[in-house]
């Protein structure tokens, strides 16, 4: 990994040294931050909004054929003065949506439903995952399929109701936060 | 008195021995000494989503990769199930040398036929075991499984389970686990050495 680095980098690093000019080089390194900021803008657009409540890409994961049930995933930042909570969230292809809590405790994972939903404190963050807090989509339809958008809906105890769009990633999916793109990003 | 003394330092030896192999078998970890002792594991035979009955006798000395959930799973189980499938992608034609076994812990909503659908999303290698509750039930109290029911609204359920792997070797006995916090390179390697002990 760190040697695979270390030559892209040096690789790179002797492209940029084939540019001589200093002019080049400027418009190279220009070009280069420019796609950094393109990159970075196409991974935050994925983002709804609702009074002071932002919401960070919603998605969800491919479901196996057959499956009932599926998991909700989001990141809710709350930029106003007042605590705000979600309360009550839905998924079109889902008979019904609730708050679950999932943990693994000595080997055992457990599952609870979340009663009085996900506190979103002031200025602060609540964050839907995998291994924690997490919408659970029940009834399904049909199977979520990966590459696919599908409609919900998130409530806010103060806010109200906001239309949200959860994108399904693959079966195994673990949240890419900032990282898009890099596989380094894919932790637990 | 020699005597006496001989047997002595004879016991003095096989206190000592018993205690070294005491505290080598806590250090294993996953070494064949934790196998014999953990009691961990035993035969499986249940209906499988091949059709037909699957039975850890028939195996005839093949490594085994075990794993108890349901289908009713939002998260851990196709992980795990995604996880392993990837693992044994990593590991090709060496995973033909061990058989992953998903067995549910809800066998009243999972029937074999509808596992064979779920796990068509998964390795085609890996075979899905339901039962009756009790079949069920035996088989996880023999793997120390641990399960229940938890309600949800609406007179729905979800489950609690044991969500580790367990590795078994040809002689079924237990080896180590994989656990869902491990990366895969570290997954992959310990299948290997359980696919190579076959």
């Amino acid at each position: 990994m760190t040697l695979q680095a270390f030559r892209t980098q040096s690789a790179s690093t002797r492209l940029f040294r084939s540019f001589s000019g200093i002019e080049q080089r400027i418009a190279i390194a220009t070009l280069a931050i420019g796609l950094l900021f393109v990159g970075v803008d196409a991974a935050r657009a994925h983002e709804f909004k609702i009074g002071a409540i932002e919401i960070e890409h919603p998605w969800s994961r491919a479901t196996p054929p057959g499956a009932k049930v599926g998991g909700g995933y989001l990141v809710i930042a709350n930029d106003g003065d007042s605590d705000d909570t979600l309360v009550a969230a839905s998924l079109e292809s889902a008979g019904r949506t609730e708050i679950h809590q999932m943990s693994v405790d000595n080997g055992v994972m457990k599952m609870r439903p979340v009663e009085g939903g996900i506190a979103v404190p002031a200025h602060g963050k609540a964050e839907l995952a995998p291994n924690g807090f997490h919408l659970m989509f029940m009834d399904l339809k049909q199977p979520l399929k990966q590459g696919e958008k599908v409609k919900g809906t998130l409530t806010f105890a103060k806010a109200g109701t906001v239309d949200v769009v959860f994108e399904i990633d693959a079966i195994g999916a673990m949240p890419k936060h900032e990282h898009h793109g890099d596989m380094s990003g894919m932790e637990d | 008195m020699t005597r006496r003394r001989i047997a002595v330092i004879a016991l003095a030896v096989i206190i000592a021995l018993a205690g070294s192999a005491v505290v080598g078998y806590q250090l294993s970890g996953s070494g064949a000494a934790t196998a014999q002792r953990t009691g961990i594991g035993g035969p499986i035979d249940l209906p499988a989503t091949t059709g037909k009955r699957f039975s850890t006798a028939d195996l005839g000395g093949k490594p085994y990769a075990v794993f108890f959930g349901f289908t009713h799973c939002p998260n851990i189980c196709p992980t795990t199930l995604s996880d392993l499938t990837l693992d044994m992608e990593q590991l090709g034609p060496l995973a033909d040398r061990l058989q992953v076994l998903f067995v549910t812990v809800d066998p009243e909503r999972d029937t074999t036929s509808s596992m064979k659908d779920y796990l068509s999303a998964f390795d085609p290698r890996i075979i899905g075991l339901s039962g009756t509750p009790e079949e069920i039930a035996a088989v996880a109290k023999a793997y120390r499984v641990y399960y229940e029911k938890v309600p949800t609204e609406g007179g729905d359920y979800t489950m609690n389970h044991t969500a580790t792997v367990y590795l078994m070797d040809g002689k079924g006995d237990l080896t180590g686990t994989l656990s869902l916090e491990e990366e895969q390179p570290t997954r992959v390697a310990k299948l290997k050495r359980l696919a190579e002990s076959g």
